[in-house]
């Protein structure tokens, strides 16, 4: 049972503090570079692009369209969002997938998915108060001030929920596909992962970092957008 | 008969995993009905497919949070159970 935990591997002082570096962090420092070497890359390649793309640029403009069309009805407008969403959505995506290629994924970790969906909560609020301005403030009192510690829960329960949904799936997943490679014997060890790789590595995967994108847009667009 | 008690603790914290984790069933049976409800939507007004998707996962992540809650307890239970290391406590004093 030992895959389930983090494994500890050594730790750099810093500032009296000491960070200790585990699997997930090693994996996302893997993901990190791979993610920044990529945008280097794309942006350096930027001013050669032609009106006609081929190759890599199709492949490029084809997500870029995709992430507008997500972004366009979820978010309200003008709200200079997207471009934050794309680059969530690009690495909790890569983050999830990367059980495929044998590392532990960083979402499989509570202070990973919690460092998002304390972003979120922190741009809900933010929208919020901002966008509908006093609104914001008359929702906690309606219909009437007894209810404001009902609000107050439901909002704690926002980031709750987001990082707990994206923690459980994946480390769900992981879990059951190491107690998959536990339990086959060696020489069948070849095939028997595959339909489990494709459902929680990619399926699974993939559909909680869409539904965390979506859940965080639908709950800044609900909180910025005034009703008449 | 002697029983130890740690062997009483860990079986109950099993037994406690696997009781945990029926909070799939709720989970299931909710999220069958979205399902269900998104195609018959889908069937009936073929054009309104993209916002009834939307709306549909979004209830289906609802859906599975609850399941989601059982799991985590359970996995709290098997991989890091607060009961044992306080039973052991308890033992050597």
């Amino acid at each position: 049972m030992e895959h389930a935990f983090n494994k500890y591997h050594f730790s750099i002082p810093i500032f009296g503090q000491e960070i200790w570096v585990t699997d997930t962090l090693i994996s996302f420092w893997i993901i990190a570079g791979v993610l920044i070497a990529v945008s280097l890359a794309v942006r350096l390649a930027l001013p050669r692009f032609k009106a006609k793309p081929r190759g890599v640029q199709n492949v490029i403009e084809t997500a870029v369209e995709m992430m507008g069309g997500m972004t366009e009805g979820s978010l309200p407008d003008k709200s200079g969002l997207d471009g934050w969403f794309f680059g969530v959505i690009a690495v909790l995506l890569l983050c999830n997938v990367s059980g495929m290629f044998g590392l532990r994924p960083p979402t499989a970790d509570l202070s990973f998915t919690a460092a998002f969906a304390v972003t979120s909560f922190f741009l809900i609020h933010f929208m919020g108060i901002t966008r509908a301005k006093r609104h914001y403030f008359k929702e906690y009192v309606t219909p009437n001030v007894v209810f404001l510690p009902i609000h107050l829960i439901s909002e704690i329960a926002v980031p709750l929920s987001l990082s707990f949904r994206l923690f459980g799936n994946i480390l769900g997943g992981f879990i059951i596909i190491e107690l998959i490679y536990s339990m086959v014997p060696g020489f069948m060890r070849a095939l028997t992962p595959v339909p489990f790789h494709f459902y929680f590595d990619m399926f699974a995967s993939a559909l909680q970092a869409y539904i965390f994108c979506i859940l965080s847009m639908t709950f800044i667009k609900n909180k910025s957008v005034v009703e008449h | 008969m002697n029983l130890d008690p740690l062997a009483i603790v860990m079986g109950c914290s099993a037994l406690g995993a696997g009781l945990a984790v029926l909070s799939g069933l709720g989970a299931g049976v909710g999220m069958g009905i979205a399902s269900g409800k998104a195609a018959e939507a889908i069937g009936r007004q073929p054009e309104a497919r993209g916002p009834v998707m939307t709306a549909m996962f979004m209830g289906l992540a609802m859906a599975e949070t609850t399941a989601l809650y059982g799991l985590l307890i359970a996995f709290l239970l098997l991989f890091a159970n607060p009961f044992t290391g306080k039973m052991i406590e308890l033992i050597s004093k």
